[in-house]
């Protein structure tokens, strides 16, 4: 963890913020329909989390530690209001496609998830490089998503025609192509993970946009889904006495 | 006037399914999915969450930013809102409403800063909704979040009695099982338009 290039490498393919870690599913399904939409979101994305983990790691000696969230949130929300004005005064066409998706990244998990969990702990240099690595993964995978989903989905790719339209597959482009390339992605991931000997990726508080916040909570709702399986077992176990 | 409404009520929980169509949402939609009563437990705190935002930040918007020419601190603006209106709503629960805060207090820190809840409040500003449409979209959107967890958390009990190649279990069949559900509301697009009109 202490080399820069680790620091920097290991968003890539290793912690891969969509196929490993599980973070920002909502916008990568959302934007990934056509290349150009992705890499806007990309870079809308690299842009907002390098600029917050840097000055979110600069100032996380000052943000006392019960009002971190709020403090995190309003760093975030101010880049992204400064990526949307950009965006409407000089890529007006790239604005209208990401829509709402791009006020939405003030809750995408992933920059939440690094400034919790890389930028408030550690020193401004390595923030940086954590938040380009984590938004270049991002945009890999948007990229990888998107590549499926337009060639197959309109024939093209950056919009460019490669396959006949009268050759497209619709599906690909609903927002059901969406979650099936993912799904897809996501198990010849797992499986190159498993090879090599790694666990599967799972959702869990660790990918939690607030893991800080929320980690109580989602404590609690595991155990209170603990308790009703075991009911349910109970009853089960019950009715199945009765019956003999 | 009416029918707008109804159509828009339609729309919100069919057409344009905030999960399914729209894409806001997926993390508890994986996450909490699992079993039928937590997701019950967690729609009920989200359209409760998505009306109250909507009712507290329309009014602010409307009076204050749109008065004032601050529309570009929508997006900043509404966050807060809601991260302390969620805030707000979880402590006077926990003191005045012990039976509701036991149903759905588990939930409310979950949905603070989720992309359902901003989605919404920020496509009513989008769209140039009045209040009651407002309201009547984040009503509509909820139940349409609510829909789609009674069906998913169906689905997902199933799957998990199948037997399932080891590289495509847990989130793989996960999202493969959502995409063609999400098939499923394309069937709507049609009937929106020659209903209302």
């Amino acid at each position: 963890m202490n080399k820069p290039k680790e620091v920097f490498f290991q968003g890539f393919i290793k912690e891969n913020p969509i196929f490993r870690l599980v973070l920002g599913m909502c916008s990568s399904l959302a934007v990934s329909s056509t290349m150009i939409a992705s890499l806007g979101m990309g870079i809308s994305v690299i842009f907002v989390l390098v600029l917050s983990n840097i000055v979110i790691s600069s100032l996380r000696k000052i943000i006392p530690d019960m009002v971190r969230i709020p403090a995190f949130i309003t760093v975030i929300a101010g880049f992204v209001t400064i990526v949307q004005l950009l965006l409407k005064a000089y890529l007006l066409e790239i604005n209208d496609m990401l829509g709402v998706y791009l006020p939405l990244i003030v809750v995408n998990c992933i920059i939440l998830g690094r400034a919790e969990a890389f930028a408030a702990k550690n020193s401004v240099g390595y923030a940086a490089l954590d938040g380009l690595g984590m938004g270049i993964g991002y945009t890999i995978a948007l990229l990888s998503i998107a590549f499926i989903r337009e060639l197959f989905g309109f024939g093209s790719l950056f919009g460019m025609q490669i396959i006949p339209e009268e050759y497209t597959i619709l599906i690909f482009t609903l927002p059901t192509g969406g979650f099936l390339v993912l799904g897809f992605l996501m198990a010849v991931w797992n499986k190159l993970a498993a090879l090599q000997g790694k666990p599967k990726a799972e959702l869990n508080c660790h990918s939690c946009p607030v893991a800080g916040l929320c980690g109580e909570g989602f404590i609690r709702l595991q155990k209170a889904e603990e308790i009703d399986i075991k009911i349910d077992k109970n009853a089960g176990a019950n009715t199945e006495k009765e019956a003999k | 006037m009416n029918t707008n409404l109804f159509y828009i009520l339609f729309v919100a929980i069919l057409v344009e399914n905030y999960v399914y169509v729209q894409f806001l949402g997926i993390c508890p939609f994986l996450g909490v999915s699992k079993n039928l009563k937590t997701a019950m437990g967690m729609s009920v705190a989200v359209i409760f969450v998505m009306v109250l935002a909507t009712a507290v930040t329309w009014p602010i918007n409307h009076f204050i930013l749109e008065t004032y020419h601050l529309d570009y601190l929508q997006t900043l603006v509404f966050i807060l809102i809601i991260a302390a209106l969620v805030q707000l709503v979880e402590t006077f629960m926990k003191r005045y409403m012990v039976p509701l805060y036991n149903a759905l207090g588990i939930y409310l820190p979950l949905i603070t800063t989720n992309c359902i809840v901003l989605g919404v409040v920020l496509l009513n500003v989008q769209s140039g909704y009045g209040f009651t449409e407002s309201m009547v979209n984040s009503i509509g959107g909820g139940l349409g979040f609510l829909l789609a967890m009674f069906m998913f958390s169906g689905i997902r009990s199933r799957i998990d009695e199948s037997d399932i190649p080891d590289f495509l279990s847990g989130l793989p069949i996960t999202l493969i099982a959502a995409g063609i559900a999400a098939l499923s509301f394309q069937g709507f697009v049609g009937i929106a338009e020659n209903l209302f009109t």
